[in-house]
């Protein structure tokens, strides 16, 4: 077993804050290590808190998400295993995954995450990206919206943005009717 | 304080019944048959239910499941009616409460 | 006088459960509430349940609650809903009022207490003003009566009701301004208080409201700082624009019915206050009478299942419907999913609450 899955885990950002800190991401076995961080698209399991939940384990179809019979431990991500599918995300209860890829374009990167809000953006919109603070980085662009019945309402959304935010983006900002 | 007619998880809204209208301090308001009686009343942008008895404090919607009694008014002619658990009948008289209500005038009410 | 093998009182993930183990096991139940359709609170959770599949994890509440009321209406069994049970007499028998007016009387071999739990107060100035309401009851509103409270909503108290709560008013189309947290650290879990804080919802830890403002109903919210001895810091007080404060702190078991039956209670902060003391088959001090769900210790919907489906299965061994061995069998796969609903961070106090409250039923025996 990894050394960091057996870390008794605990994040001061998300009990201040609300969201954990990018150092305690980057500590958390569901976040891809750098080696593959910029390789590819890749899925970041934001998944801090040792709750009894195991659904992405079995929504992973190359296994490369591990929990393993004491569902309260944390996802650990295989990243090698991971193609960047995102067939994880509508599994997860916390809407805590999602996928990016810095290397979708020259310029571009892309993400896909999961989204509960009306209106859904439209394939094409400009939307405003942000932070885990909600805070606006930059512009995205809307490549994909996909709101398939088996994912029960929660849609999936792939979008563009800059990559100089490929770290910080996790999400658009809210549409207002 | 509106209706949400179209909702992310739970799709359109589907009415618990047909379009019926109540009297309400008077005044005409459109509700769904079978919602309940404090859903209408919200939906209609009223938020006050009652008034206290000593001070005519104003009262509204607090539990909305039958239990803290704060959104009773008088319904029917029958006052201390919980609003929150009470569906709406077509025709229903409903008054704002003042202290704990006086009995009389609606279908059901003792004179 | 009607007469039934299994009463269960309350229809909502615990009730159901338990009316369901019992008509499994071959048992004549009434499963009775004093609401106009079953399902109690599990119809306004949306979000999907955590857990392992076992537990429906990744599955919305409400459809976990169609399920349920499927089930039981495969199993037929007899629902009373309008039905306000008033008084309960010898540990076997109910008095109900249906529809306000009717009075019956039911003889159960035995009863089921599933009346789960209400939500608590907090109380500070302007807080009886309209468009000050129980997170509960917002959520009531919007996801079952699907009418809007308010636009702009404080949330007090950042455990996992005030966090899913908030979430679900944005979902409906309000604005959440601001959860005040009294605490210096966040309740909820993680992943919540991370969806609200990427959608630009400020969190006010060691912060409480002060005061609701406005003449007819909420018109703005004082809130201010608290020192570390919990006491509110002068010249920190912000004053915020709303229409509606919601409150989450916490819900207090609804044990009346089993008060009234004799059975023996202990207090337990940690799940809610004072619950009725209950052994590992969820039967009470009376022999007759079972409790499972919020009514049994404060946890969540999950749990309440769970426990149903254990109360259900004693309550039918108890009439000879399964042999010792089977109701042995069938409580361990429950006690087993359980203990997981109960491990880490999050479930080990409780866990820990529910074998101090069972240890107290076995000191009695």
């Amino acid at each position: 077993m990894n050394d960091t899955k057996k870390k008794a885990w605990q994040s001061e950002g998300v009990k201040t804050s609300g969201t954990p800190t990018l150092e305690e991401l980057t500590q958390t076995p569901g976040f891809p290590s750098e080696e593959f961080l910029y390789a590819g698209p890749v899925a970041f399991i934001e998944c801090v808190e040792k709750i009894p939940c195991n659904p992405c384990e079995t929504a992973c179809p190359r296994g490369a998400i591990t929990i393993g019979d004491n569902i309260t431990e944390l996802p650990m991500l295989d990243a090698g295993k991971c193609t960047g599918c995102g067939l994880c995300l509508p599994s997860c209860p916390g809407l805590a995954i999602y996928v990016k890829d810095y290397t979708f374009e020259q310029d571009r990167a892309s993400i896909i995450f999961p989204f509960e809000y009306l209106p859904l953006p439209k394939k094409g919109d400009i939307v405003e990206m942000v932070d885990r603070f909600g805070e606006t980085l930059c512009e995205g662009e809307i490549l994909m919206v996909n709101t398939s019945s088996r994912n029960d309402q929660t849609s999936l959304i792939k979008a563009a943005f800059d990559k100089r935010h490929f770290i910080g983006v996790v999400s658009m900002k809210r549409l207002v009717t | 304080m509106s209706r949400i007619a179209e909702h992310p998880i739970l799709g359109p809204l589907k009415p618990s019944g047909r379009e019926v209208s109540i009297l309400v301090d008077g005044e005409e308001v459109i509700a769904y048959e079978g919602e309940m009686i404090a859903a209408a009343l919200m939906a209609s942008g009223r938020r006050v239910f009652r008034y206290t008895e000593k001070r005519r404090e104003p009262r509204g919607l607090y539990c909305a499941i039958g239990r803290c009694t704060d959104c009773v008014m008088i319904v029917n002619g029958i006052p201390n009616v919980r609003t929150c658990v009470t569906p709406v009948e077509p025709g229903m008289i409903i008054e704002t409460q003042r202290g704990i209500g006086r009995w009389g005038g609606g279908d059901h009410g003792i004179h | 006088m009607v007469f039934t093998d299994v009463a269960v009182v309350g229809a909502g993930p615990a009730g159901l459960s338990a009316a369901i183990e019992c008509a499994e096991a071959g048992a004549n139940v009434i499963l009775i509430d004093e609401n106009t359709k079953p399902g109690g609170q599990l119809f306004k959770q949306i979000h999907k349940f955590f857990g392992s599949r076992e537990h429906h994890a990744g599955v919305r509440g409400f459809r976990i609650g169609e399920e349920l009321l499927l089930r039981a209406r495969k199993l037929d069994i007899d629902v009373w809903l309008n039905c306000e049970v008033c008084g309960i007499y010898g540990g076997t028998e109910l008095w109900i009022v249906k529809n306000r007016r009717e009075s019956r009387r039911l003889k159960a071999r035995k009863i089921i207490l599933a009346t789960g739990a209400t939500e608590n107060a907090v109380a500070f100035s302007g807080w009886t003003l309209p468009g000050v309401m129980g997170a509960g009851a917002a959520q009531t509103m919007i996801n079952l009566h699907r009418v809007i409270p308010g636009n702009r909503v404080v949330m007090i108290g950042s455990g996992n009701v005030g966090v899913i709560v908030s979430y679900q008013l944005l979902q409906a189309g309000a604005d959440v301004i601001a959860v005040v947290e009294a605490a210096p650290r966040l309740g909820g879990y993680g992943v919540h208080t991370a969806k609200l804080r990427r959608a630009g919802v400020p969190f006010f830890t060691s912060h409480t409201v002060l005061e609701a403002r406005g003449k007819e109903s909420v018109e703005s919210v004082v809130i201010v700082r608290l020192d570390e001895y919990w006491k509110p810091v002068a010249g920190t007080e912000k004053e915020l624009e709303a229409d509606t404060v919601c409150i989450a702190a916490g819900l207090t078991p609804l044990i009346e019915l089993a008060m009234l039956a004799g059975c023996e209670i202990c207090f337990i902060p940690s799940l809610g206050g004072h619950v009725p003391v209950h052994d590992r088959r969820m039967r009470t001090s009376i022999e007759s009478i079972y409790v499972a769900g919020d009514i049994a210790g404060v946890e969540e919907a999950s749990t309440a299942m769970e426990e149903g489906r254990l109360s259900g299965i004693h309550a039918s061994a108890s009439l000879g419907l399964y042999s010792a061995d089977k109701e042995e069998e069938l409580s361990h796969q429950i006690w087993e999913r359980l203990d997981v609903l109960r491990s880490g961070p999050f479930g080990e106090g409780r866990r820990k609450a529910k074998e101090k409250i069972i240890s107290m039923k076995s000191m009695t025996q």
